[in-house]
């Protein structure tokens, strides 16, 4: 058995012997000859199965540890999926500080539909139990969650979630199967936004799901093909790409962050700081409100703009940014604040990413006594 | 107030001058994919007008590999091949070229098959052998074409002096610096005239896209080079030139994680008693080793190997699960490759024994896969290999 980074560098290596093709070819072709009635080659039609798709499938499969994998247009398009799992009447309980998106889409959309969840700290057990009914269908969780950074003990509840025969289904988007394989810690479904650290160049839209067991992943395969919301063969493609240097990447986006966290946590003008002790995300409070715009527009370095997991440094404003679709009534509850700002670290010297914060934080302050 | 002069390599490589797109701030350079471009003047026509000449996603790559090997100017191609021959067209029939002796088979190929026919005529030397350099040198010498380290057999020549040599004789000086990149190697800050890459190595990374690169710091020599690359027209396409773009992004931890790789394997593959010969410049035995550190900061990521004879090779390849076996070098992946057959096929065997480039070499390109599992699966096909007696 080799090590992940060694299995990372070879995906969609050796993946057809007609030309001995390092890297996987790109079918962009939607549909497949049959040689007769009920002869196929195992491919019908592209939103079915495409063999780009196929690889970039299998090999998320792989790392995470599960029995089947499926690519979807973005990460929302993997939840959707996922929902489709359940019916009219169904509870979901879900992790309170979660990314805006996915609050959005149970809101506004599934609750319409019959849907209900309930929002609790899932970081506190006691808290899941308690919101635990005869209607409890899944757990949802965001582990570390965005943009709080706070963790979820997977194992603890997936006891839980076995004891209820509920689904545990876990957002895997922050850490990565490089850090954290949640299905090998008992959840049955873990799912991406590739988009972020495994397509990691801020170039490709995309969503992986993995589940565990026969069952499931034939109700899965049955919403991912009749949905439709597959990614293309083309991002696919790039996404194998992207993920090629996943582990190196990772290293080096957790190598600065520490190094950033470490100069932060020693700013004066930061009041709190967030980050899990892994991976490449970081959170951190300013001291006053007043000083985020001017400190964002005096970042040189650093890109301000929505996303994460790129190469490139990025901060975030989730108050008006990710986490606009939240309540702000519920968004200060939770901590996301108006002085709170995400920093998706990237893989620039860490030296000059601090000296931006540096030459950053110094002009706010020179602005704002002013 | 941008403080962008000051950034280090590793930074520079997400951030110049095309961070974002101006128009969108879009963070992924777009790809324009126009072969035509409107001209709102009738007076006077804009920058763009043929994509041949200029297309806004090859202008971008052009100006970040310029940026990073410290240039003036940067060009394009559609392979390594066409970046090298088009560079050569700078000469004029009855100029003299003076080249490395163990240089890539496809520039051997060009240099002896194609330049010969149009009276550009060559000698073919040891550039680490300064006196033999200047023994070569005759009255028509027009250019010094150098491989640093040389393909495959890791020899390193000193940028520097040749520069000097070449300057005093008022000769250019190539340097193709495929093997080290810039992240390693700056041969326009150590005198060379252009700088020449195939980028489908190290640059773009990923075994996925075949591409040329050239930089030039001279402003007249650049205007020079940019006539032939649009009159012969050797250009990269719009959809390579992004992937080369994309590829760089993640050129520093590739590259470190591979010279890493290369060093304790070089170290490994000495102390094997199967293994006749290694070359790699980071080894403290290596001829040119205080050179290499004098000019560059690291050995590279690729070296080559020398086994009993041609069976211990087949047996070697046969065994070992993780490289591809195939040609080329630079990738993510490990890839291990015979140059008497592939790379230096086009050069007769006569010439290949002269230059040592025997049926028993093999060349390592290490890629980025986890050290020690390259280790065991290189030990576990060597230990079928028989014992040799050291050289």
């Amino acid at each position: 058995m080799v090590q992940i980074d060694t299995k990372l560098a070879q995906i969609g290596n050796r993946s057809e012997v007609t030309t001995g093709t390092v890297s996987p070819p790109l079918y962009l072709s939607t549909a497949y000859r049959h040689e007769g009635i009920g002869q196929s080659s195992g491919y019908d039609y592209v939103r079915t199965g495409n063999p780009t798709r196929e690889i970039l499938e299998n090999a998320i499969k792989e790392l995470e540890d599960g029995d089947q994998g499926y690519a979807c247009s973005s990460g929302m398009g993997a939840i959707l999926t996922v929902l489709s799992l359940f019916q009219s009447g169904d509870e979901l309980i879900v992790s309170s500080d979660l990314y805006g998106g996915t609050y959005r889409l149970l809101e506004q959309g599934y609750k319409k539909w019959g849907l209900q969840t309930h929002y609790v700290n899932t970081s506190e057990p006691n808290e899941i139990i308690h919101a635990i009914n005869s209607k409890s269908k899944a757990i949802l969780i965001e582990t570390p969650t965005n943009p709080l950074m706070q963790q979820t003990d997977i194992q603890k509840v997936a006891t839980i979630a076995k004891e209820h025969g509920l689904l545990l289904i876990v957002d895997n988007t922050f850490y990565t199967p490089y850090l954290q394989k949640p299905l090998t810690l008992g959840a049955d479904i873990v799912i991406h936004s590739a988009t972020k650290y495994l397509g990691g160049h801020n170039d490709v839209l995309a969503g992986l799901i993995v589940a565990k067991g026969a069952t499931l992943c034939e109700n899965l395969a049955l919403h991912h093909n009749g949905a439709g919301a597959v990614l293309s063969p083309f991002d696919s493609w790039l996404l194998i790409r992207g993920m090629k240097t996943l582990a190196l990447r990772m290293d080096k986006h957790e190598k600065n962050a520490k190094t950033l966290v470490d100069y932060l946590e020693n700013h004066d003008a930061i009041t709190d700081v967030f980050y899990p002790g892994k991976g490449g995300m970081v959170s951190f409070r300013i001291q006053d409100e007043s000083c985020v715009n001017p400190f964002l527009q005096n970042l040189s370095l650093i890109t301000f703009a929505e996303s994460l997991g790129g190469v490139e440094s990025l901060i975030t404003y989730p108050a008006t940014q990710t986490h606009a679709d939240i309540p702000e009534e519920i968004r200060l509850k939770t901590g996301v604040c108006n002085r709170l700002l995400r920093f998706s670290v990237g893989i620039e010297n860490s030296e000059d990413l601090t000296k931006d914060l540096e030459q950053a934080l110094a002009k706010v302050r020179q602005e704002v006594t002013q | 107030m941008s403080h962008a002069e000051d950034y280090t390599f590793e930074t520079k490589l997400l951030h110049n001058s095309h961070k974002f797109d101006s128009t969108t701030g879009a963070v992924s350079v777009p790809i324009y994919h126009a072969s035509t471009f409107h001209q709102p003047n009738f007076d006077q026509f804009g920058k763009y007008d043929y994509g041949r000449s200029l297309n806004p996603t090859r202008e971008a790559l052009e100006e970040t590999i310029s940026d990073l090997e410290e240039g003036s100017r940067g060009f394009a191609f559609s392979s390594g091949m066409a970046a090298i021959s088009t560079a050569f067209l700078l000469l004029s029939k009855g100029d003299h070229v003076i080249i490395s002796e163990d240089v890539y088979g496809g520039t051997y190929r060009i240099v002896t098959e194609v330049l010969s026919r149009y009276g550009i005529e060559h000698t073919f030397v040891d550039m680490t052998d300064l006196d033999s350099v200047e023994e070569a040198i005759l009255p028509n010498t027009k250019l010094f074409y150098v491989e640093t380290p040389s393909n495959p057999l890791l020899k390193v020549t000193d940028i520097k002096a040749i520069s000097n040599l070449a300057k005093k004789h008022d000769a250019l000086t190539f340097v193709d610096n495929t093997f080290l990149t810039p992240a390693f190697q700056k041969p326009l800050l150590l005198g060379a005239d252009i700088v020449l890459h195939s980028a489908t190595k190290f640059l773009a990374g990923h075994s996925d896209v075949v591409a040329g690169l050239a930089v030039v710091k001279d402003e007249k020599l650049a205007n020079r080079l940019a006539f032939l690359q649009n009159a012969f027209g050797a250009v990269l396409g719009v959809q390579d030139s992004w992937l080369v773009l994309r590829g760089l992004k993640t050129l520093s931890v590739r590259l470190q994680q591979s010279t890493s790789s290369a060093q304790k394997i070089a170290e490994f593959l000495s102390e094997h008693p199967s293994v006749k010969n290694v070359f790699y410049p980071g080894l403290k035995n290596h001829p040119q080793y205080e050179l290499q550190q004098k000019q560059s900061t690291s050995a590279g990521a690729v070296l080559s190997f020398e086994l009993n004879d041609e069976n211990a090779v087949r047996q070697f390849i046969e065994n070992t699960q993780i490289p591809v076996f195939a040609v080329s070098l630079g990738a993510v992946e490990t890839i291990i490759s015979l140059p008497a057959k592939m790379s230096h096929a086009a050069m007769p065997e006569e010439e290949r024994k002269k230059r040592g480039i025997s049926n028993s070499l093999l060349r390592l390109s290490v890629g980025i896969e986890n050290t020690n599992d390259l280790i065991k699966d290189f030990s576990f096909a060597l230990q079928v290999s028989p014992e040799v007696s050291r050289i």
